[in-house]
C-alpha cells in the first residue's frame, strides 16, 4: 500500500486540504461563539456543512482525477493492478477529505455540542465527503474532458444542494390530493444531502427544521428505524458510484 | 515468448490495429516501423495492457495476460512521451516504482549512474527538459533487469552522448538474450543492432520479416534502402 500513501502525501502538499480545513474550523467556531444557545449554533453549523462539505469533496476530488493521469498512467505499465491503483485514490482521496473535516468542524462539534449528536453529525459529514468524492470519481471517468468533468460534478452538487428539495416540494403539492408520502420518503433516498439532513434532525428532534420528506420520514419509520435506513442508504451512496467507477477504470484506454 | 492472436483495436471509426498476428521470441531485436499513426504504440499499449483490445488475444510465456498482471515484472518498457506525476521528484518517482517492483532482481543502475541522475534527484518532474524525463524513462526501463524491453522512440529527444550511452545499453541488453521491440523513425540507427522487422501501415501488419531476409528480398545494403525500396515498390 505504498501507492496510498504516495496519494495521501500528495494531497496534502496541495495545501487545499489544509485551507479547506481552516475554513471550516473558522465557520465552526464562529458559528458555537456567536449564537446564544447551542442548539442554534448546531442548526447553522449543519447547513454550513451540508453546503460547503459537498461541494469542495465534490470539486477537488473530480480535479484530482484529472490530475492524476500521468500517476495512473505511469502505474498501468508497470506490475500494479488497475483496481488497486483506483481504490488507492478513491481511498487517500477520502481519508484526507475525512481528515480534514474532522479536524475543520469536529473539533468545535465535540466542544460545544452535547456528544451524541455531535457524533452523529461527525459521522454523516465525514459519510458525506466520502460521497461525493464518488461521485467525482463516477464524473471524472465518465468524460475524458477535463472541464467536461469538472462541469457535470458542480451540477451535480447543484442538483444535490439545491434543486433537490425545491423538486420534492413541487412534486408534493402538484400531488397533495393523493396519499404519496411513502413515495415522497422513496425520493429523499435520491438525495445524499437530503438524507444526512433527516439522519441529524431526526437525532436532535427537531421536526420543524426536517423540511418535507424528513416529517414524513420520522412519520413513517420513527426515530430508531429512520435513522438506520438513512444510514444504510448513505452507505450505498459511496458503493454504488465508486463501484460504477471502477468498472468504468477497468476497461478504461490509457 | 509475446504471442499475439487476431488483435484489433477501433477508437472510435479509426482502425488503429487490424487483426494483427505475431509471434516475438527470446532474444530477438525488433524493428517496429511504419508511418505516423500506423498503430506502433497502439500494439505496444495493448502488451503493456495499457490498452484493452476489442478482439484477440495476447500470450506472454503461453499465459494470457489478461488473467494476469504479474507479466509486466518482466517487461522493461520506455514510452514515446514520458508522462509522470508533475509534483514528484525524481528520487521519488524511482523509489515508487522500485516499492512496486519490490525488486527482488539486483536493480541495474548503469543509466541512472551515467546520466547523473543522482544530482537531480530532487528535481520535480514539471521542470525536466524533454531530454531528461526520456533519461529518466529509460533508467526506469532497464533498472529491473527485465527479460524483454519496449522502447517507444527511446532516442528522440535524447542528446548525442546519452543516444550512444543508451544504444551501448540496448546492445548490451541484446547480447544478454532480452527480447527488444524498438520503434524508431531513424532507420539509420537501428540498423547495427535490430534482427527483426516489422512493418506496419493503417493497423495492418504488413510483413514480419529477418533482416538478412528482408535485405536479400529487395537487394539492399541497409534497412532504411530496403524499406524505402519496399514503399516505393508499393506505390509503383
Amino acid at each position: 500500500m505504498r501507492i496510498l500513501k504516495y496519494v495521501v502525501l500528495d494531497i496534502l502538499k496541495n495545501k487545499i486540504v489544509i485551507v479547506y480545513a481552516i475554513i471550516l474550523a473558522l465557520f465552526s467556531w464562529s458559528a458555537f461563539s456567536l449564537e446564544d444557545n447551542s442548539t442554534k449554533g448546531l442548526l447553522t453549523v449543519l447547513n454550513i456543512i451540508l453546503l460547503t462539505v459537498p461541494l469542495v469533496s465534490v470539486l477537488f476530488a473530480t480535479i484530482y482525477v484529472y490530475n492524476s493521469n500521468e500517476f495512473i498512467e505511469l502505474l498501468v505499465s508497470h506490475p500494479v493492478k488497475r483496481s488497486v491503483i483506483w481504490k488507492a485514490l478513491f481511498l487517500g482521496m477520502s481519508v484526507s477529505m475525512v481528515v480534514s473535516f474532522i479536524i475543520g468542524a469536529g473539533i468545535p462539534l465535540l466542544i460545544f455540542a452535547d456528544a451524541g449528536t455531535a457524533l452523529m453529525m461527525i459521522v454523516s459529514g465525514s459519510l458525506l465527503s466520502v460521497i461525493f468524492v464518488a461521485v467525482a470519481f463516477l464524473s471524472g471517468i465518465l468524460s475524458r474532458d477535463k472541464a467536461k468533468g469538472i462541469g457535470v460534478s458542480i451540477m451535480l452538487w447543484l442538483y444535490f444542494a439545491l434543486l433537490f428539495d425545491g423538486l420534492v416540494l413541487f412534486i408534493f403539492f402538484q400531488f397533495a390530493d393523493y396519499p404519496i408520502e411513502k413515495p415522497v420518503v422513496l425520493l429523499s433516498a435520491l438525495s445524499p444531502i437530503d438524507l444526512c439532513r433527516i439522519l441529524i434532525l431526526l437525532r436532535m428532534n427537531i421536526s420543524a427544521m426536517m423540511g418535507h420528506t424528513g416529517a414524513i420520514f420520522k412519520d413513517i419509520f420513527g426515530s430508531q428505524l429512520g435513522i438506520l435506513l438513512s444510514f444504510i442508504l448513505l452507505m450505498l451512496w459511496v458503493f454504488v458510484p465508486f463501484y460504477i467507477s471502477l468498472i468504468k477504470f477497468k476497461k478504461k484506454d490509457l | 515468448m509475446i504471442e499475439i492472436k487476431n488483435l484489433t483495436k477501433n477508437f472510435g471509426r479509426l482502425t488503429a490495429l487490424n487483426n494483427v498476428n505475431l509471434q516475438l521470441n527470446k532474444g530477438e531485436c525488433i524493428a517496429l516501423i511504419g508511418p505516423n499513426g500506423c498503430g506502433k504504440t497502439t500494439l505496444i499499449k495493448s502488451i503493456l495492457g495499457m490498452v484493452l483490445p476489442e478482439k484477440g488475444e495476447i500470450f506472454f510465456k503461453e499465459k494470457n495476460i489478461k488473467q494476469d498482471i504479474a507479466y509486466k515484472h518482466q517487461i522493461g518498457y520506455m514510452p514515446q512521451i514520458g508522462r509522470y506525476p508533475e509534483n514528484m521528484k525524481i528520487g521519488q518517482v524511482i523509489d515508487l516504482i522500485k516499492s512496486i517492483r519490490n525488486a527482488k532482481v539486483a536493480t541495474d543502475t548503469t543509466l541512472y549512474d551515467q546520466f547523473l541522475l543522482s544530482g537531480m534527484l530532487e528535481k520535480k518532474m514539471r521542470t525536466l527538459s524533454g531530454g531528461t524525463t526520456q533519461k529518466v524513462s529509460a533508467t526506469l526501463a532497464f533498472m529491473f533487469k527485465p527479460e524483454v524491453l519496449i522502447l517507444d522512440e527511446p532516442t528522440a529527444g535524447l542528446d548525442p552522448v546519452a543516444a550512444e550511452i543508451l544504444k551501448a545499453k540496448i546492445t548490451e541488453a541484446k547480447n544478454s538474450g532480452c527480447l527488444i521491440l524498438i520503434t524508431s523513425h531513424l532507420l539509420s540507427e537501428l540498423e547495427d543492432m535490430v534482427t527483426q522487422v516489422i512493418f506496419m501501415q493503417d493497423g495492418f501488419l504488413k510483413f514480419h520479416k529477418n533482416v538478412v531476409d528482408l535485405k536479400a528480398d529487395t537487394g539492399k545494403v541497409t534497412i532504411a534502402k530496403s524499406i524505402v525500396h519496399l514503399l516505393k515498390s508499393e506505390e509503383a
